[in-house]
């Protein structure tokens, strides 16, 4: 039974990581069919802005708990920023290119990205564990849970309501949904387009420097930090189905709790077990759970 | 005709004139390759810190400033020129990288490799191209176990050292001790250190021992809740890791908050390079390594004063094991130089550095294994405590070389199946 709890909740909280990670990747391939691998960098962007600005934030004796807002804020300005630089400034000179040159394209973008990231703070790690320490502890069945894990849980959700509603529930939502169906007939219909993209990759990449400002408190914000999950993260996204928000969601899910069990049960198998899930989806739908399969134009 | 002649004549003295000049500029400077992490995730703790260590050691080495009894300028006469590479990007690349620096650089020797991948590439590579090679930091004992080299060197002990060490600490302190677990990463160093710990453990313990479970997460996965969970559900004794850089941070912070450092015995083989930035998480009592008698583990003395001060007034903060790893295997180089004279040839000095035993800021080190390629040195084990708000440690215990280290010829396991026959731990 307490084993059954620590695989329930690690699964959920590995989800919930999960899942912040890959929505913005997922999100910005049904919009722009870009695969876009700078989504890392994002990621390492938002961990270096909200670790150094925590640490400013509390050098200065400020109120603890503001910490939290610094700590987002501090990504989220980043991500919009740099993603606003990236959309105008590169990526929309190569729209209609092929899918192949779109994934060099944003590599070269992880390149640069993470030179920057290392001319702007160096190699040293930073830290930024005080709002990670400062939510406690909570016991339960004779295990001890960090109540800022259970947090993520909550953020997650409300990420996922958010684009739920947004994509489901807003116009601009449903042009958008409108543009992942047909891009030409959308245009055709009068849908500023490139507008819509630039809207898209601007969230997407918020949405990975906030994934990296959550998982600052817990580690070490170090160079490289960026690339390691970028694999994780297209491994969500190809399970759930790339550019289905509810495929990541799902896909994150799955190898959470994969993951989780293995690491409980068959620890000797835990790196093997988040690719075998992905193999094995990908030999009965080749296009992930959630995806359509479309008709190829000609 | 004779003008023509005259500007050849000014070419070819020019070309003569500018090669003498090279050649008396190549003369006066020893060309170090100097491979370190310099990006990545282990830049941070590893890389840099072995480079700081390089760049203040190299310096006084040129500058003459090193304490007695080392003396003189420079190597062999010369002033060091370091060629720094970076150990990113896999053992493929580096057995390249390695080519170009001694191919295209000219470098004289190499000083470098962090990565046990690493370390067991170059080898074969250095001894094509007749390099004089000092592996500096990497732990893996396969290096010297499953060959031999006569260009390659290595001024640190290995991994087993640590491991050996931390079975014989738990064994002698924990009067209680029933059941281990361990969180190792998921590469060649965390399984070999499991190894190593568990079967000497099992010697010292004849048989009584019980695993209560293994973790081995990937290398850098920064996300450690599931093991922590697993840690806690299979609690046991004592908790092994050998744990280091980044990762060491992430799970000291993600274990400290859900009290697991502070409810469990926890010994961290490579632990100490923590303490600078993440001091205040660990709780008194957890058993710190420092592979080898490094940082706060080194013993007293003028050249450890020296590197202790130098480091921490010029890099603003205090050095930690790789770059003590650094300073001792530019310390060897030079010695082994200096002991074979001005001048000498690399077989001369490569007789020199063969079996020589020097003091390093972290005191004795033995070039007694590996048929004199080896090193060998002591390893210590302590337990964080605070005075004054400030860390120490106690019930520091102190493990000879001799009692650590498989002797010469021997292959760890099975020096450590066979029982650790001729250990001198006295």
């Amino acid at each position: 039974m307490k084993q059954l709890l620590a695989i329930l909740v690690d699964g959920s909280v590995y989800a919930s990581w999960l899942f912040i990670i890959s929505a913005g990747l997922t999100l910005i391939y049904g919009v722009m069919r870009i695969l876009n691998m700078s989504h890392g960098s994002f990621y390492a962007l938002g961990a270096y802005s909200g670790a150094s600005m925590v640490g400013w934030y509390f050098s200065t004796g400020s109120v603890p708990w503001l910490s939290f807002v610094v700590l987002i804020g501090a990504a989220l300005a980043a991500g919009v920023t740099v993603g606003l630089l990236v959309e105008r400034g590169l990526l929309r000179f190569m729209y209609g290119r092929d899918e192949v040159v779109m994934i060099l394209v944003t590599y070269a973008v992880l390149l640069i990205m993470e030179d920057a990231i290392k001319l702007i703070w160096g190699v040293e790690p930073y830290f930024a564990y005080q709002p990670y320490t400062m939510l406690g502890r909570t016991k339960f069945m004779g295990l001890t849970f960090a109540n800022y894990d259970f947090m993520l849980i909550g953020v997650s959700i409300l990420i996922g309501l958010a684009l739920w509603y947004g994509l489901n529930r807003t116009r601009n939502g449903k042009l958008l949904r409108v543009i992942i169906h047909d891009r030409e007939i959308a245009g055709a219909l009068g849908i500023n387009v490139s507008k819509i993209f630039t809207i898209t990759f601007v969230i997407g990449a918020g949405i990975g420097a906030l994934a990296g400002a959550l998982t600052a408190p817990g580690l070490s914000v170090v160079p490289g930090m960026g690339i390691e999950v970028i694999v994780l993260a297209f491994a969500v996204v190809v399970i759930g189905g790339l550019g289905s928000i509810s495929g990541a969601l799902v896909g994150a899910l799955i190898v959470g709790m994969a993951r989780a069990t293995a690491v409980h049960l068959y620890p000797e198998v835990e790196l093997f077990v988040i690719y075998a899930v992905m193999g094995l989806v990908l030999a009965f739908r080749p296009q992930g759970l959630f995806a359509v399969a479309n008709a190829r134009k000609i | 005709m004779k003008h023509s002649l005259l500007t050849a004549a000014t070419v070819a003295c020019a070309m003569t004139t500018g090669g003498l000049s090279l050649n008396a500029y190549a003369a006066d400077e020893y060309k170090l390759g100097l491979v370190t992490f310099l990006s990545g995730a282990a830049s941070g703790p590893f890389g840099i810190p072995a480079k700081n260590a390089a760049d203040l050691v190299i310096d006084a080495i040129n500058d003459g400033t090193l304490p007695a009894p080392i003396k003189g300028n420079g190597i062999d006469g010369r002033m060091i020129t370091p060629v720094y590479l970076d150990e990113a990007g896999g053992a493929t690349k580096q057995t390249a990288e390695f080519r170009n620096l001694v191919e295209r650089d000219g470098v004289d020797a190499v000083v470098g490799y962090i990565s046990s991948g690493d370390c067991l590439a170059i080898p074969s590579v250095a001894e094509e191209l007749k390099t004089l090679t000092v592996l500096f930091d990497c732990g893996t004992p396969r290096v010297f176990e499953e060959a031999d080299y006569k260009y390659v060197f290595r001024t640190t002990a290995t991994a087993s050292m640590d491991n050996i060490a931390a079975a014989r600490y738990v064994h002698e302190n924990l009067s209680d001790l029933q059941t281990i677990a361990g969180i190792n990463q998921n590469y060649s160093w965390g399984h070999d250190s499991w190894r190593d710990f568990t079967e000497t453990l099992k010697v010292l313990r004849g048989g009584d021992i019980e695993i209560t479970t293994e973790q081995f997460p990937k290398l850098f996965a920064g996300q450690y809740g599931a093991e922590i969970s697993a840690l806690q559900v299979n609690s046991a004794d004592v908790i092994h890791t050998s744990f280091w850089g980044g990762d060491t941070d992430a799970f000291v912070l993600q274990a400290a908050a859900r009290g697991l450092l502070a409810d469990n015995e926890v010994i961290f083989t490579a632990g100490e390079t923590a303490l600078n930035s993440l001091g205040e998480h660990l709780p008194d009592g957890a058993i710190i390594g420092a592979r080898g008698p490094f940082g706060p583990f080194a013993p007293e003395s003028e050249l450890n004063t020296w590197f202790q001060n130098e480091f921490t007034e010029r890099f603003g903060t205090p050095p930690t094991f790789p770059a003590y790893h650094m300073a001792q295997a530019l310390i060897g180089l030079k010695l082994a130089h200096d002991q074979a004279g001005v001048g000498a040839s690399t077989d001369e000095v490569i007789s020199s550095f063969e079996g020589l035993e020097f003091y390093g800021p972290g005191g004795k080190v033995e070039m007694s294994r590996g048929k004199g390629h080896q090193a060998a040195t002591e390893m210590v084990y302590g337990r964080l405590t605070r005075v004054d708000g400030e860390i120490t440690f106690t019930d520091i215990t102190r493990y000879p070389a001799d009692c650590v280290n498989p002797p010469d010829g021997t292959e760890t396991l099975k020096w450590i199946q066979s029982g650790m026959p001729g250990a001198e731990c006295n």
